[in-house]
């Protein structure tokens, strides 16, 4: 077994605790991993990346070669494509669809939203809106690491203690918001993977759970939700203006 | 039962120097070292040792050979180019050799992912004579600063660690082994052993040169430097050092099919080098850093037989080495990637943190040289180089630490007006006071900015050496004229008040000084907690 991740975003956005919970998470396992992350100047809003790499055997370059990573892990979705060379022809991205604007030159973000959903295998996570309804607004690289949950050698409940090391001095509630984080943004993760297992293209998977709850999400729902997404009522569905999120029951009612 | 610890490389070298008995780390801050120290400093109560920053990496250097002098064991870290301002102390101290084992960490930046060049350290351990190892993983930068503890006092000289960014700066599980205690006080009693003077440094130096065979024995039968030629293809000969190695492993899954040494110990196993060049039809050297391994076996005559590495092209000639370049260095096709359907992915640049001093500061300068045809503005090394992009392209140098201060006199020497220079207070205790020194004796006609945001912050907020009160008093203690000495707030609503100030500071003929006094927003978020 060997899983290789890059993790992107932009200085400050918190990689660096994501990779502190997937390395433990590997290391609690018995996993060996190796894990580059870049300092200095580079974390001074500018984009950053590290690369993660996990395996049961000796791992040998810090650095995953280019073609070969499992997962792109991005918090923004605009930092996705400077490391698409890095990914293997069939790795996944999952990425947060909040762009962080502060460069002159940032695209249209629906431009920017729908690049990611057309990629082979795209996990698109509204992160912001996951963090905030937990009430902690800055975990968005909870929700990601939740999502990349999905597809990596890890169970949620992997994460239980080093969250307990992370956030326990700042009280249970903190660690109970952050867990919640996690368990949604893997709702959406395992969501999304099962309906592109099932064949589904990936924008349409993607841009249906765009509208829903995560906490609506039941994955025994996947073959009829496949089924009723590949329907005559999609597009329908997809074009209608709305106001927040819907659950996944109300989502199935409209299609059907 | 093993005992294991999630280590960044530099955080393993750390740890092994911990567990080697050193009393004490020195070192100034710089990426991509600073992170040995922050190691031993977060640990220094439990383990009893000193850990307190100095002004600069010739001080530290220095500390750490006075601890040595002592008896006890000391490691100093700084950056590649951090070495350039310790050099003298390093340099003579190959002559004076050590007492209490001493171990320079020096980490390189190829490929300058947050530096001014891409130098390579290993020349500086050759130039002095002593040895260097240079780890490929995290597990030998513990182990190996164990053993080069021992050497150092062994040899009495002391003993390089080289590492590059990829490796101070990624995390592995180190199997730890058993802590031994710290050498008492022990001071030397030669009263000629650490004295350069004439007479005693040539015995000193005849002496350290006399021990080179010893030492270049010593690392032809070092562990860290492994020939494997038994059974492997010998149509293709590859020398690797540090982690390059890791990188032509990673090609055949670990399996290397071809002759292939691995060099991470120096003065380079010549020996070694030979058996391999000897047993092959065609050489590769695939090295992290310059061509020190290429160049000292290429000679006059070349070896023989092809050789391809850098200087045929073979090899890019600079930037950092990857898995990439490796594969296509043996003609290994890529594979995977997957196409973008952005039309162009927009640079990201780092930039001064929103709510910066620093901005401030530079809006000040922009608006203030606005009037003059000649807009010059010297800066630093720091945050504030960052100063260099828009909206503020308010610098136009940044060569090296405190060279904002020096290259504005010598300019206004040519007659260049305005002269303008930047810098922040842990670079101006770094090597600018001296620069200022000189400016203030001649009264040059310049300003300097001190950007006293209270921490070294490029970095990660370490402790700065002086700042408000302190600084101002150095500043004064210099021979800079009290009233063309000027503490500014950078704040927004201050910008018309600090704008008269400035403007009449610039147009003072002769030198003048303007703290701009705010902390850093950083620091001041991580003292809230």
């Amino acid at each position: 077994m060997k899983y290789d991740v890059i993790l992107a975003g932009v200085g400050g956005q918190g990689i660096l605790t994501i990779a502190y919970l997937l390395d433990n998470a590997a290391i609690n396992r018995g996993f060996r991993f190796k894990q580059a992350e870049v300092h200095g100047m580079a974390q001074r809003g500018g984009a950053v990346y590290s690369h993660m790499r996990i395996s049961d055997r000796e791992i040998i370059s810090d650095l995953i070669p280019e073609g070969h990573a499992d997962m792109v892990l991005s918090v923004e979705p605009l930092e996705v494509h400077r490391y698409l060379y890095m990914l293997a022809d069939n790795g996944v991205v999952v990425s947060s669809v909040a762009p962080v604007v502060n460069i002159p030159d940032y695209p249209e973000r629906d431009v920017v939203v729908n690049a990611l959903y057309s990629l082979p295998r795209p996990v698109a996570l509204d992160a912001g809106a996951i963090a905030t309804e937990a009430g902690v607004p800055k975990a968005e690289n909870m929700a990601m690491a939740g999502a990349a949950t999905a597809f990596m050698p890890f169970d949620l409940s992997d994460y239980g203690p080093i969250v307990e090391k992370l956030f326990g001095k700042k009280g249970p509630e903190m660690v109970a918001a952050n867990m919640k984080v996690l368990e949604n943004g893997y709702r959406v993760g395992r969501f999304t993977r099962l309906l592109l297992e099932a064949g589904l293209p990936g924008t349409v998977a993607c841009r249906a759970l765009a509208m829903v709850r995560p906490d609506s999400l039941d994955e025994a729902r996947v073959p009829q939700v496949k089924a009723l997404l590949q329907g005559p009522r999609v597009a329908a569905a997809f074009d209608r203006p709305r106001e927040g999120l819907i659950t996944l029951d109300e989502l199935v009612a409209e299609l059907s | 039962m093993d005992v294991r610890e999630i280590l960044l490389g530099d955080e393993a070298v750390a740890l092994g120097a911990l567990h080697a008995g050193i009393s004490g780390a020195f070192g100034y801050p710089g990426t991509p070292s600073t992170e040995m120290f922050e190691y031993v400093e977060a640990h220094a109560e439990k383990w009893g040792v000193i850990a307190r920053w100095s002004a600069n990496e010739k001080v530290a250097y220095e500390e750490a050979l006075g601890m040595s002098f002592a008896g006890k064991r000391s490691i100093v870290s700084m950056k590649h180019v951090g070495l350039n301002v310790a050099a003298d102390a390093f340099v003579n101290s190959g002559v004076t050799g050590v007492h209490g084992g001493l171990v320079l960490m020096v980490a390189d930046d190829p490929g300058m992912h947050s530096s001014q060049n891409e130098q390579d350290s290993r020349f500086y351990a050759k130039f002095a004579g002593v040895p260097c190892y240079e780890p490929r993983n995290q597990q030998e930068c513990y182990d190996m600063v164990r053993e080069a503890f021992d050497l150092s006092e062994k040899l009495e000289l002391p003993v390089v660690m080289r590492m590059v960014t990829r490796l101070a700066h990624s995390r592995a599980d180190v199997l730890l082994g058993e802590p031994r205690p710290q050498n008492k006080l022990d001071p030397v009693t030669d009263p000629t052993h650490f004295t350069l003077l004439p007479g005693v440094a040539r015995k000193r130096w005849a002496k350290v040169a006399a021990m080179q065979p010893e030492i270049i024995a010593d690392s032809e039968a070092s562990r860290f430097n492994t020939l494997e030629l038994e059974g492997r293809d010998t149509k293709i000969g590859i020398i690797a050092n540090g982690v390059a190695s890791n990188y032509v492993r990673e090609i055949w899954d670990g399996q290397v099919p071809y002759a292939m040494l691995s060099i991470r110990r120096y003065p380079l196993p010549m020996a070694l080098i030979k058996k391999l060049v000897d047993a092959v039809d065609v050489v590769y050297v695939f090295e992290e850093g310059y061509p020190l391994i290429e160049e000292a076996i290429t000679g006059i005559n070349g070896i023989g037989k092809p050789l391809h590495a850098r200087a045929d092209g073979t090899v890019p000639r600079t930037g950092e080495l990857t898995p990439a370049i490796a594969k296509q260095v043996f003609g290994i096709q890529p594979s995977g990637g997957v196409k973008s359907t952005l039309e162009n992915v927009p640079g990201r640049p780092p930039k001064l943190c929103q709510g910066c001093s620093h901005a401030d500061t530079y809006n000040l300068i922009r608006e203030t040289l606005k009037d003059y045809p000649v807009k010059r503005a010297f800066a630093d090394i720091g945050c504030y180089t960052l100063g260099f992009y828009e909206p503020f392209n308010g610098v136009h140098s940044c060569v090296d630490m405190g060279a904002s201060i020096t290259m504005a006199k010598g300019a206004s020497a040519a007659g260049l007006f305005p002269v303008v220079a930047t810098i922040g207070d842990s670079t101006f205790m770094h090597s600018g006071m001296t620069g200022l020194v000189g400016a203030a004796r001649d009264n040059a006609n310049m300003t300097l900015f001190i950007l006293d945001n209270s921490t070294v912050a490029m970095t990660g907020t370490q402790l700065t050496m002086a700042t408000g009160d302190a600084l101002y008093n150095v500043v004064k203690g210099l021979g800079v004229p009290e009233d063309h000495i000027k503490i500014i707030t950078p704040l927004p609503r201050k910008h018309e008040e600090n704008m008269a100030v400035v403007k009449a500071e610039i147009e003072h003929n002769g030198l003048s000084v303007i703290i701009a006094r705010r902390v850093c927003i950083q620091a001041a978020r991580k003292a809230r907690g």
